[in-house]
């Protein structure tokens, strides 16, 4: 077969057409599971919160997470009665191990849970350069291991700290609220172990969820709310002086 | 038509730009992925390759379809809170394989004073005890039983 170059010229642009569509394949999708029927949020309670570590624990065996990094972590705050403003902050191993017993006199003392705020408008995904981290239609910001080349903005961005870089993988990691467990009807690792209930997942764009009902009767907050991030990793009991 | 006379060589850059797009298009569909773009600017398919991640902890719903025994004493005690892997630990292998993978023996010693210790900063509500001077040596099942401390029990009841 013979084919001249107006020929050639013209099969070029139908061949590229037909390659695309060869490397499109067959997106995998969950059966069960929409990702526009939800919107994830958590809800921590610092008046049920007790220090016993038992989430950060859960969170390293479940997500396999390096010693001395967390995707989450509790903070133990000590606020003084003359110095409001300035609160001792201790995290021992990001209260791992507990806490040891005593920690100043007087004042008023309680623990943070803390991790990533899976913010609406997060600024760990508006710098990201290559589109490796991103927020799902869920509300969950995820990081793509595959296309992360670990050039840290992210960790720079993010106003709570709440990401680290992977020693091992050389990528950017953080909670990514159990992803694997939340789409399979399963709550996270931190709350299936946590023993006072002080953590609870929320899906707010379920009418049902017990986060709206407790969103109206309580006097919840987020981290930074000047910043505008769209938290969504709601505090009940929240003091004034945590960071 | 003096002006048209070098058209030729218009015709050879268009050809050359022509082949240039061709190009690009092919690398370019070669090189990002197809699910690039199907939600955002990032590839749709890193959704679903994090949630194929595999589970670690079953969750308790999976638990008491065998346990319903323990989780009926668990529902009715002080302990309805806490879910049966804050203590047990992850035992999704357990659950895969419940014949051979059996969950470990508790160090309850230990297990208990993680949270009822006491702590200046734990919620003053919260039960807690100084563990030297509570028990007088006796573990914690001696009296108490773990899947419903209170009331205080006899020695070696159990679970």
């Amino acid at each position: 077969m013979k084919i001249t170059r107006r020929q050639l010229l013209i099969l070029l642009p139908a061949a590229a057409v037909a390659w695309d569509s060869v490397l499109a394949g067959t997106p995998e999708t969950s059966p069960n599971y929409k990702l526009t029927e939800h919107w994830w949020g958590m809800l921590v309670d610092i008046s049920k919160c007790i220090g016993c570590g038992n989430c950060v624990r859960a969170c390293a065996t479940e997500n396999n997470v390096p010693e001395g990094y967390f995707r989450t972590w509790v903070e133990r705050y000590h606020v003084s009665d003359t110095d409001l403003a300035n609160p001792v902050v201790d995290s021992p191993n990001g209260g791992k191990n507990g806490f040891p017993p005593i920690l100043g006199s007087g004042g008023r003392n309680f623990f943070v849970p803390k991790m990533c705020n899976h913010c609406a408008d997060s600024p760990c995904t508006q710098v990201c350069p290559v589109g490796a981290t991103f927020m799902t239609p869920d509300g969950v910001v995820l990081v793509d291991k595959e296309y992360c080349i670990g050039c840290r903005y992210c960790i720079q961005a993010c106003p709570y700290g709440c990401r680290f870089l992977n020693p091992k993988t050389q990528t950017a990691e953080k909670c990514t609220l159990c992803y694997h467990r939340i789409t399979k009807g399963l709550t996270t690792a931190c709350c299936e172990a946590c023993p006072t209930g002080a953590r609870q997942l929320a899906d707010l764009k379920n009418p049902n969820d017990p986060i709206h009902e407790f969103l109206r009767t309580h006097t919840v907050q987020v981290l930074k709310p000047y910043m505008a991030t769209g938290a969504k990793l709601f505090y009940n009991d929240l003091d004034g002086s945590v960071r | 038509m003096n002006s048209f006379k070098d058209a030729e060589h218009l015709l050879r850059v268009a050809l050359v730009f022509v082949a240039a797009t061709i190009a690009f298009v092919l690398v370019r569909a070669a090189l990002v992925p197809r699910s690039f773009g199907e939600y955002g600017h990032y590839r749709g398919n890193a959704i679903t390759e994090m949630a194929a991640q595999p589970v670690v902890f079953a969750g308790h719903q999976v638990c008491e379809i065998c346990h319903s025994d323990v989780a009926a004493i668990k529902s009715a005690g002080k302990h309805v809170s806490v879910n049966c892997e804050a203590c047990h630990g992850a035992l999704e292998n357990h659950v895969n394989d419940p014949g051979t993978v059996q969950p470990p023996k508790l160090d309850t010693a230990n297990l208990c004073i993680r949270c009822h210790q006491v702590n200046g900063a734990r919620p003053a509500s919260f039960p807690q005890i100084v563990a030297d001077e509570h028990s007088a040596g006796l573990t914690c099942e001696t009296c108490h039983q773990p899947h419903s401390p209170l009331p205080l029990i006899g020695a070696g009841a159990k679970p």
